[in-house]
């Protein structure tokens, strides 16, 4: 600020034609970053858009090839209603609900408190376990599949939703731990020392110091938790076979294409509001979900 | 944090200080116990979860396809001949190198673009630019297959609109190779978009003012000032996002199931045809098993560059 209020003050006539030249520079920059940013942004909203589109067509609209495929010329609701009353929709956003809720309680009871262990009290091998839940969350799940295919078969959980509950911690858990770990090694030690003294034992320090300041964190993790049970598609694939048990990411398409027949329809619709939960929860708590997602590469 | 603890300890009168490390060498002596125990569920869910199913693969790999006899590495050896193995193999590569750096060019664009907006419409941009990463991608895959439906496609009525000939976008192999990779950019770039924004936003203004009198230009700033302080966070969501695209399942399944003719296979599609829809257990673990060198490399360099920018950040 200094350095500005100098420059600004040793200006002199010759100067201030530079200035002008250097605002009328920013205005065409600003244009061009408009003109940028709305291709973008008709790029990425495309296919939403069209998903909205088709959703809202009946059947016999869609399949008319003279049509424009961009314009609803007569919108219908019917495929929404159909998906609600008939077929399995509704038991696969369920399923989804169930299994998404049932993961993100579990995840966050787990990293919460291996975050507090991994923060606070250093004992042998902490600093390995924590670079080990690091790498842990760079595992993909492309990798493990078929042994866990294996694993779960030999368990009686194939074609069960248990076995879901139980495999996508492994997809949760490692990056809330890590991201739970930044948190709590940032509030200050002084807090856990006054609270020693106050005679508190762990739990409580746990509980009434490290959760409620680091309460962004854990709405953050927890969305994360919430966004990545929501989109798992490759472990309900390999695991699900039978249409009542599937989660919606699988279920739409498994329910709604016979053979040739692509009800595309209500696919779309479907697919539209299997889209609309992370969309509020993103739409609502915007920064919590960015601050979620980005922290595992900025936040040590 | 050095400061606050040199400020304290001479506060605490000397009468009270050795009561209080009693009672903390006492605690100390049950916190190892407890944390033993506050960590044992995650140690469950890498231990019975992430390793052991990691070396009952190894372990898998190395058994004949009806799982009866130990045979070594002949699967690795077996999938090395097949032509479409190769295939899979370079797909692979091609996917993952060139959507990686697509996003990242898109991304370091979109970053640069919005930083320049006032911050209050960069709040709407950006809400809207980060759409195609929120929406579950085996969900928005749906909409890109129908986009690219054979008979109904709605990119191919634009293009008769303009008197282009339509394209087979999911029935040639170009195409379709084209097309899985312009899904996945069009749901990873935003990614790049957001980290690289939070990285332009950590750069000391003072340097560009420094820069400015200096009179360096706006490529100069870029050039010496933005990318060298950007450099870490670059590599890190560069080898991030290698490994992710590398292993990706959804969109290739969804869009192309690996067709026409499995061009488009990478690994996480074949071992899953392999393994799971044909029944080859082994061989679909060996196929996986030969993503593990390249992501252990992409981890090692990740975990460098993250351990880096967070000592940075202390100091």
């Amino acid at each position: 600020m200094s350095g500005a209020s100098l420059t600004a003050a040793g200006a002199s006539a010759p100067a201030y034609q530079k200035v002008g030249s250097i605002r009328r520079e920013r205005r065409w920059a600003l244009i061009g970053a408009y003109v940028a940013l709305a291709v973008f942004v008709v790029f990425f909203l495309t296919p939403p858009f069209h998903m909205l589109v088709t959703s809202l067509k009946s059947s016999s609209e869609i399949a008319d090839l003279a049509g424009n495929p961009w314009i609803v010329q007569s919108p219908t609701l019917e495929n929404y209603r159909d998906l609600l009353h008939e077929g399995n929709y509704l038991l696969h956003f369920r399923n989804s609900v169930i299994v998404t809720l049932v993961v993100v309680a579990i995840t966050m009871v787990i990293s919460i408190f291996a975050a507090f262990a991994l923060a606070r009290m250093r004992f042998w091998g902490s600093a390995v376990l924590a670079t080990g839940v690091f790498l842990t969350y760079l595992v993909p799940e492309t990798l493990l599949f078929i042994p866990l295919f294996q694993i779960i078969g030999g368990m009686g959980l194939y074609n069960n939703l248990l076995a879901m509950i139980l495999i996508y911690p492994t997809l949760t858990v490692p990056f809330c731990t890590w991201i739970m770990i930044g948190y709590f090694s940032s509030i200050p030690k002084e807090l856990d020392e006054a609270a020693l003294i106050d005679g508190a034992n762990h739990f409580q320090m746990l509980w009434k110091i490290f959760i409620p300041v680091a309460l962004p964190g854990i709405l953050a993790a927890t969305i994360f938790a919430f966004t990545v049970s929501w989109a798992q598609f490759l472990y309900p694939m390999a695991f699900l076979v039978s249409s009542e048990n599937m989660v919606l990411t699988v279920g739409i398409a498994s329910d709604l294409i016979r053979g040739d027949t692509f009800q595309w329809g209500k696919i779309m619709a479907g697919a539209l509001m299997a889209a609309a939960p992370p969309l509020l929860v993103y739409a609502f708590l915007m920064d919590y979900y960015i601050a979620g997602l980005t922290a595992g590469a900025t936040k040590g | 944090m050095a400061d606050g603890n040199v400020l304290t300890a001479p506060g605490i009168p000397a009468a009270v200080a050795p009561p209080r490390t009693g009672r903390l060498h006492r605690l100390a002596r049950r916190r190892s116990t407890l944390a033993f125990l506050m960590t044992l569920p995650l140690l469950a869910v890498i231990g019975g979860l992430v390793a052991y199913p990691f070396f009952y693969a190894i372990y898998l790999s190395m058994l004949n396809k009806r799982m009866t006899r130990f045979v070594g590495l002949d699967n690795f050896a077996f999938l090395l001949t097949r032509e479409t193995f190769q295939y899979v193999v370079w797909q692979s590569v091609i996917f993952a190198v060139s959507a990686v750096i697509a996003k990242a060019l898109i991304g370091f664009i979109l970053a640069h673009v919005l930083h320049t907006l006032p911050a209050k419409g960069q709040r709407k941009w950006r809400g809207m630019l980060l759409v195609p990463w929120v929406i579950p991608p085996a969900i928005s895959t749906l909409a890109w297959w129908w986009l690219f439906d054979p008979t109904y496609s709605a990119i191919n009525w634009m293009l008769m609109g303009i008197g282009a000939p339509p394209v087979a976008w999911l029935g040639e192999p170009g195409w379709a190779r084209f097309a899985v990779i312009l899904v996945n950019v069009w749901y990873g770039a935003p990614f790049f978009m957001i980290m690289y924004l939070a990285a332009l936003k950590s750069v000391p203004d003072q340097l560009y003012e420094a820069a400015a009198i200096d009179g360096a230009t706006g490529w100069q700033k870029l050039r010496y000032v933005t990318v060298p302080m950007m450099r870490n966070i670059i590599a890190i969501t560069v080898l991030f996002s290698l490994i992710v695209t590398f292993a990706n399942f959804d969109i290739v399944r969804i869009l192309t199931n690996g067709g026409p003719q499995d061009r488009t296979h990478i690994f996480g599609t074949y071992a899953f045809q392999v393994g799971i829809q044909s029944g080859d257990i082994p061989l679909g673990s060996a196929v996986s098993l030969f993503m593990f060198p390249i992501l252990a490399v992409f981890a090692v360099f990740v975990l460098r560059g993250v351990t880096r920018r967070s000592k940075e950040m202390a100091g």
